[in-house]
């Protein structure tokens, strides 16, 4: 990203240019057709039409930071149905650029991924893994990690990078605080996150063909929340996801939040809770009516040996497994239950990287049935009952139930037990 | 021993040494056959490293017999003897032949702890020392199809002494012989195969009275080992195995331990090998390079063409130090100087925008859907896909080499393979793009 680059349609011949416009006055780049809604919470199940296909909602998207979901290819991935998967733009945009990503007719040539893809604007790992970073009106400065060189990331510029990218659905660049600061400088990121959200808007080159998502700021104060909230629903952004969270809040906090977003946001465009994905937060942030989901936990848990079930997760690496003949959960239907045992993958964790691809498959596959499951309870609008159920297996005894859960569920009229 | 069902067929003897056939009847439902010259699916632990078995399900032309260590098995001894049905069922295999063998041919075991009565082997937690009887226990519990038997193979260094090679060619015999007591006792054992192995070093009447002596036994086939690839120049290889093969019966196969190179799998196939270990396309994928060699014997001067770029200079990547590519994924040393002319090395900043495939017509997963570019960025990303797509390519292209040997062999074209293969980097013509 060291550079701005215009790449918005130079690599497509005018030939393509033409066809592509074609296919998008038929359709454009984002239609949701929401299926069914529950007539108890806030639940609901969509059909998302996005450039690449199709995707059904609630959704989890896998995050393949660097242009590859992990050590699984393309193909598996599509093999376990995934329809949307996430490129994180910092590190895209320093490796490999974004020119060289254009040249290769996008991320989605680059990596060879068929289906959607969304990617984030870059600010969030900015804050969080460099250093020295210092946000302006500008943007955000950094220095380079690789050659210390200083960089500005303005609005203009994650877009450009995304636009080179070509993701099916952009975020805009938004002026990320932790989640546990309060005081002057929330209000002020969250009146900036408006400013910048118009100056995204602007960049965008390709708004026939990327989905530029605006990020509801805010932190943890209701009627920052509310503004922010009232401010960028009266913009035409085809989605809207809920941001600033999922950073080490309190969880009471945390669902209050997203609950208030919820309420405040159109019915009909897709709501993004970014960064979440325990099994339990996504049930219960379906219920207060979050669409899509995203999470880098379900595949980096995978590489330490941490399987994902109904139950909660297996650390397969312990010695207990060593002579547990049991596919990781006897009722996945993934390649890897359906292949191998408990014991064989503890033993081959400690010999090859394979073990790691095997447990990612499975915890990917957990992460979109459980999706589907959901879903399917939506659409037979027997979700409170399926939350119920869930939550008896993933929990030993109702009371250990986290309370923030119960008290959400309550909320939107799922009572437990 | 055992059951006899495996049988070789000889199709074709050239210049009465390198042998064209095929090896049936194998495996215990002796459905399989496996064709010579060829080379075993390099596992660990029954993994083809780094792709898990859907993913080399999908690759075609695989080997039908899998080759596991008992080096990684030994840790799972327990675990196995729980178990009770073997490996294969354990890890999970698909319909294939299993061979165990003692030592993974691709990680260098240390030297000086075999005795009169043990072998050692280096598990991921440290050395196990195996007696004839443990060795045993665990061919019981792994249940292969065919395996290697316990031998003392510590002679490959140089300058071992006529005395440690003598010495080891008597304790692998006593150990064969002790095997094969074992094993004719043995029902989990019933209808596996036993391969013996052929010591001696690099000395000429050892090596004889080795082969001699082990054809002797009811043997189904031979492990030439000690021929390791560092420790010994080809020519002497070639003689050794040329005067070995002659010894040996010809209606056994010959498994060369520990030799992988293609020029140097020509001529030992020359000398009169039948099978190779198929470690050699997992190290080439370990130091992040692609395998790229010509193999084309075809008379279509278009396709002869096909295959790829200069490598020699490959090490020009110290030419630029300040190149604005990060050098946390980047090839150590030691990594580029065990790069061969037979492979590209993914890692070199050249690759950084080059949008072909790693070998132009190549029909595998990663070729007919990935760009250099793309490994490149995989490699100096350190991503764990590197490993998965560039094995995909080395196996397929690995198994494609065997496979145009084999039609040389058939078609009076060795000499012309042998060139192909050797053929210098500088001569290709490909233009970027
Ligand atoms: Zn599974
Ligand atoms: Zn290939």
């Amino acid at each position: 990203m060291a550079a701005v680059v215009e790449c918005g349609g130079d690599t497509n011949t005018k030939e393509k240019h033409m066809s592509l416009k074609k296919a998008l006055s038929v359709a454009s780049p984002l239609t949701l057709r929401i299926v069914a809604e529950c007539s108890v919470t806030k639940a609901r199940a969509c059909d998302l039409i996005l450039p690449h296909g199709g995707v059904i909602t609630p959704v989890f998207m896998p995050v393949g930071t660097q242009g590859t979901m992990k050590g699984i290819t393309s193909d598996q991935l599509e093999g376990l149905g995934c329809q949307i998967c996430l490129g994180n733009t910092y590190h895209l945009g320093m490796r490999p650029g974004p020119e060289l990503i254009s040249k290769a007719n996008g991320l989605h040539g680059f990596m060879k991924w068929k289906r959607n893809l969304l990617t984030d604007s870059g600010g969030f790992q900015m804050v969080s893994l460099v250093e020295l970073s210092e946000v302006t009106e500008e943007g955000v400065k950094f220095k380079s990690p690789y050659d210390g060189k200083e960089i500005l990331l303005s609005p203009e510029e994650s877009i450009s990078i995304q636009n080179c990218l070509g993701s099916d659905i952009m975020m805009q660049l938004d002026d990320v605080v932790s989640s546990t600061v309060t005081g002057p400088r929330v209000e002020e990121a969250m009146h900036r996150s408006i400013r910048w959200l118009d100056r995204c808007i602007a960049a965008n080159q390709n708004p026939d063909k990327q989905n530029l998502f605006a990020i509801i700021q805010g932190g943890l104060n209701a009627e920052l929340r509310k503004t922010c909230l009232d401010e960028m629903t009266k913009r035409d952004v085809p989605g809207f996801a809920i941001g600033g969270l999922s950073g080490g809040e309190e969880k009471d906090d945390f669902w209050q939040m997203v609950t208030l977003s919820t309420d405040h946001l159109p019915r009909e465009k897709p709501r993004y809770l970014m960064g979440v994905g325990y099994a339990v937060d996504l049930v219960v942030c379906v219920a207060l009516g979050c669409d899509m989901f995203d999470c880098v936990f379900p595949t980096r848990t995978a590489r330490f040996g941490s399987a994902l079930v109904p139950w909660g997760s297996l650390q397969l690496r312990q010695k207990q497994f060593a002579k547990d003949f049991q596919p990781i959960d006897p009722n996945c239907h993934c390649p890897t239950c359906k292949t191998h045992s408990r014991a064989y993958l503890h033993a081959l964790f400690r010999n090859d990287t394979a073990a790691m691809h095997h447990v990612t498959i499975h915890n990917i596959f957990y992460q979109l049935t459980l999706m589907h499951s959901v879903r399917q309870s939506i659409i037979e609008d027997r979700f409170p009952e399926f939350v119920r159920t869930f939550m008896k297996r993933m929990f030993p005894s109702p009371d250990q139930y986290p309370g923030w859960a119960v008290d959400a569920l309550a909320s939107v009229n799922v009572t437990l037990d | 021993m055992a059951s006899n069902r495996m049988k070789l067929e000889l199709s074709r003897v050239v210049q009465g040494r390198s042998r064209l056939g095929v090896l049936t009847g194998l495996g215990r439902t002796s459905q399989h056959s496996l064709e010579i010259p060829g080379c075993l699916l390099y596992t660990h632990l029954g993994t083809v490293p780094h792709l898990t078995q859907d993913t080399l399900q999908t690759l075609r032309n695989i080997p039908s017999v899998t080759q596991v260590t008992l080096n990684h098995i030994a840790e799972q001894q327990e675990v196995l003897e729980d178990f009770k049905q073997g490996f294969t069922k354990f890890a999970g295999l698909h319909d294939t032949v299993l061979y165990c063998s003692l030592y993974d041919p691709a990680a260098p075991c240390p030297t000086g702890f075999n005795t009169n009565k043990t072998v050692s082997v280096w598990g991921s937690s440290g050395r196990i020392e195996l007696t004839v009887d443990k060795f045993m226990a665990l061919q019981k519990t792994v249940q292969p199809d065919w395996y290697q038997t316990m031998a003392d193979g510590e002679t490959w260094q140089n300058n071992t002494s006529r005395k440690r090679v003598r010495k080891s060619v008597d304790r692998t015999l006593a150990h064969l012989d002790e095997c094969l007591l074992l094993h004719q006792k043995s029902q989990e054992l019933e209808g596996a195969e036993v391969f013996g192995v052929v010591q001696g070093g690099d000395i000429l009447e050892e090596r004889e009275r080795s082969a001699r002596e082990t054809a002797k036994r009811p043997v189904a086939g031979f492990c030439l080992d000690g021929f390791q690839s560092d420790s010994m120049d080809q020519s002497l290889r070639t003689q050794l195995i040329a005067a070995v093969s002659r010894v040996l019966p010809e209606d056994k196969p010959r498994l060369l331990q520990g030799v992988g190179r293609p020029d140097e799998v020509l001529d030992c196939v020359e000398a009169g090998v039948d099978l190779f270990e198929g470690f050699f396309p997992f190290q080439v994928t370990e130091r992040g390079s692609a395998l790229c060699f010509d193999f084309d014997i075809s008379s279509n001067p278009e396709r002869a063409g096909r295959a790829p770029p200069a490598v020699l200079e490959l090490n020009d990547n110290q030419r630029d130090p300040a190149g604005d590519v990060p050098q946390n994924g980047d090839t150590n040393p030691e990594d580029q100087a065990s790069v061969t002319p037979f492979e590209i090395n993914l890692k070199d900043k050249r690759y950084r925008d080059d949008f072909r495939p790693l070998v132009e017509g190549c029909g595998c997963y990663c070729c007919t859907n990935h760009q250099r570019a793309y490994l490149h960025h995989l490699l100096v990303t350190n991503e764990l896909l590197a490993g998965v797509l560039l094995m995909i390519h080395n196996v397929v292209h690995y198994q494609g080499f065997f496979s145009a040997l084999r039609e040389a062999l058939a078609n009076d074209k060795v000499e012309l393979l042998k060139r192909r293969i050797r053929r210098p980097r500088d001569e290709q013509t490909e233009s970027k793009e």
